[in-house]
């Protein structure tokens, strides 16, 4: 374990079943990254030889809940962290069987990239496609596939390249241009961490100095200046008397003092003064800081409203056309009225029409099915209460992305991104 | 030119907590933190003074007084409130076990670790907290990787692990009934060593618990406990001096110290680096049964 890193932070997720070997893959990351204490390590081994296992079965160690331990699968999102010289590492480890796409999904919204696995001796399963197309439905820009269970195709190239094919003409349907193929066995720890003795004739990465590498800082859009103001900071005491401050997290682009900024939906104009993270005064602001600035104008903006630049504005909207995937027990009602939370700010929202279902295995559209129920990924319209400010989701995955809230029950019912 | 964005995992982290806490301030109308004076609690402190500077925080610190704490960690707590001008409110588990509602245990594991979840619930109902922010991290226990942001809290305060609701991107949903809180973690995404690199960074004042130090102690059960007016003697033990420190500080009575030399923070790194056990490893209270923390998260525990 390391006291600094030198590539910052990447958040990945993992899907599968527990046949994939995901929680073997985890673990064997934990594990040779040495992340995994003797206290839990012990506890494993306790456990496995409980259950009659030998050796410490390493995909207890991702296993949380007692009910998951009692029935031996994942159910939810799980997080796990581990640290090399590098990098930290943030894994969002969800399962991988269909009844829980919602998890997939959720995993999905927070990362950089996902790693795909492949059981080497079923190839591509219906699995394999639903989550790669989650993947690309959530923006990731970043695959990588890992052929795992090696070992039991005898390490076979052959093999190994049969899947990459089938693989690449499958994907050619996504909106995924850095995929990366990697043969493994996470149980025996090949080209995991370690380079595999047994594939001399594969010469790329392990899947560790992949993660270590792979460059994700130009995945930030610093094009498009968007700040949506979260609260408004307002000390009121005589040192601060007159200090007006707008706090929030920068979505995109780049801001330093003395820009000309617009504020949205006011259609104000001023300039910034001055940028503060705490104490400290910045040259620049940019994402993923969270910071608070000042304006040389005394002008009315409060929590919802966003500062942008004059000439690159986000749309201003009542109706937006999107993809959901829906998480509630009960299927779409399109006469229940929803909260729209987008960015800082949250509106009344009517669902309008529902286009399509979309066939997560298949990626067909379904324009027969309106019925959206627990699961299901589909097109429909919504219609807003008051315009809410927004650019499509492939060009900026946190001005294009929503939840939909049911009013009655206060329940998250949806995932949404625009366009 | 983009060196100039790249950030340090520490920066990215402390810009989402920094968001997790304006987030509570905006969505709520009476949030709390809950202070323990750890050094987890410490650095939530810590972030909501730079959430809402040069203002200050708008919430109150919760300190839940089991009676059995270290006093350094109480006059800790006297000071940074002070010094923050902020505002603190106290429940205390003797006031709780006066009134009848719980019963002290005996025996010589005794311990009122479990006792103060019944003093954390009245605290919350008598202030009708709507959320209250803990320093609870994702990486501390295995029931905790699946922790939310925002942790929905029924009208019993209860935790219901299967019926969690989605957290997506960084949109919380904060909505509830009357009687219902939340939860909120906004160390989730950090680990044990990313706080003691956050304190060093920001240079935070710590209690002097977490350095090296001469104390009268007792070893138990393969642990160091600290010798308290609360600690019964079994038959064998005997008190000696020794050289500690402690990794975390709960209640006296069950907060395990180990020999350490370590007296500043950079050696505290090194050896939070180095060590093999986890934090929670030194606490008695997690050691009841394989899912002792799921079981008090359930009842309302933090």
């Amino acid at each position: 374990m390391s006291k600094t890193t030198t590539n910052g932070l990447l958040r990945f997720t993992t899907a599968g079943s527990v046949d994939d070997g995901k929680s073997t893959l985890i673990g064997r990351l934990l594990y040779d990254s040495k992340s995994i204490f003797e206290d839990q390590l012990e506890s494993i081994k306790n456990e496995s030889t409980q259950k009659g296992i030998n050796g410490p079965d390493l995909s207890l160690l991702t296993d949380g809940l007692r009910a998951e331990r009692e029935q031996g699968i994942t159910i939810d999102v799980a997080y796990r962290y581990f640290a090399t010289p590098r990098r930290k590492f943030i894994i969002a480890d969800t399962p991988g069987h269909i009844q829980y796409t919602r998890n997939m999904v959720t995993g999905a919204s927070t990362a950089d990239l996902a790693i795909i696995l492949i059981d080497a001796r079923h190839g591509l399963l219906e699995q394999t496609n639903r989550h790669s197309f989650i993947a690309s439905l959530l923006g990731l820009r970043h695959l990588v596939v890992c052929v795992n269970k090696m070992d039991l195709v005898d390490y076979d190239e052959a093999r190994y390249r049969e899947i990459v094919k089938e693989y690449k003409s499958f994907s050619s349907r996504l909106d995924i241009t850095d995929i990366t193929f990697i043969p493994i066995s996470a149980l025996l720890g090949d080209n995991v961490v370690d380079k595999s003795n047994q594939m001399n004739w594969y010469e790329g990465s392990t899947l560790l100095h992949h993660l270590e590498h792979v460059h994700v800082g130009s995945d930030r859009n610093l094009q498009d200046c968007r700040f949506p103001i979260q609260y408004v900071v307002r000390p009121q005491t005589d040192e601060h008397r007159d200090f007006r401050g707008y706090a929030g997290r920068i979505a995109s682009g780049v801001f330093k003092p003395g820009d000309k900024i617009l504020a949205l939906p006011s259609g104000k104009e001023s300039t910034i003064k001055g940028i503060t993270l705490g104490n400290e005064q910045l040259e620049r602001a940019f994402p993923p800081l969270s910071v608070t600035m000042t304006l040389e104008d005394d002008i009315d903006i409060s929590r919802g409203d966003m500062l942008v630049r004059m000439n690159n504005q986000p749309d201003v909207v009542n109706e937006l056309d999107a993809r959901v995937c829906w998480l509630g027990e009960k299927p779409l009602n399109t006469s229940s009225r929803f909260i729209l939370r987008h960015l800082t700010n949250e509106v009344q929202a009517k669902v309008t029409e529902i286009l399509y279902c979309i066939d997560i295995n298949t990626l067909h559209r379904d324009e027969e099915n309106k019925t959206v129920a627990t699961n299901d990924i589909a097109r429909i319209k919504i219609k807003t209460a008051s315009p809410v400010l927004t650019d499509s989701y492939r060009k900026n995955r946190t001005t294009g992305a929503f939840i939909l809230v049911d009013p009655s029950t206060h329940l998250t019912v949806a995932a949404g991104v625009v366009g | 030119m983009t060196e100039l964005y790249n950030l340090d995992h520490l920066t990215e982290l402390e810009a989402e907590s920094i968001f997790v806490m304006r987030e509570v301030a905006a969505q709520f109308d009476r949030p709390a933190i809950l202070f323990s004076g750890g050094k987890d609690s410490i650095v939530v402190t810590h972030l909501a003074m730079k959430a809402f500077a040069p203002a200050r925080i708008p919430m109150p610190l919760v300190h839940i007084d089991t009676g059995h704490n270290f006093p350094e960690t109480i006059a800790f707590r006297n000071n940074l409130i002070q010094d923050m001008g902020a505002n603190l409110i106290v429940g205390s588990v003797q006031d709780t076990i006066n009134q009848g509602k719980v019963q002290e245990e005996t025996g010589s594991n005794a311990s009122r670790n479990k006792l103060q979840t019944t003093t954390l619930i009245d605290t919350i109902e008598e202030n009708r907290f709507d959320a209250c922010v803990g320093g609870a991290r994702r990486d501390e226990e295995k029931s905790r990787a699946k922790e939310r942001f925002f942790s929905h809290r029924d009208d019993f305060s209860q935790w219901d692990p299967k019926n969690q609701r989605p957290e997506l991107w960084n949109l919380f949903n904060g909505m509830h009934a009357p009687g219902e809180h939340f939860r909120v973690f906004p160390l989730n995404n950090w680990t044990e060593l990313d706080v003691w690199n956050y304190i060093l960074k920001e240079k935070i004042e710590l209690p002097s618990l977490y350095f090296s130090h001469e104390r009268e102690c007792i070893r138990r059960e393969g642990q160091i406990l600290a010798m308290s007016d609360f600690l019964k003697l079994r038959a064998g033990e005997k008190p000696e001096m020794m050289r500690i420190r402690f990794r975390t500080l709960g209640d006296l009575t069950i907060t395990g110290a180990f020999e350490s030399e370590a007296d500043t923070l950079e050696k505290i790194i090194e050896e939070v680096a180095a060590t093999r056990i986890t934090e929670r490893g030194g606490r008695m209270d997690d050691k009841r049964s394989s899912s002792a923390m799921e079981d008090r998260k359930k009842d309302g525990y933090f």
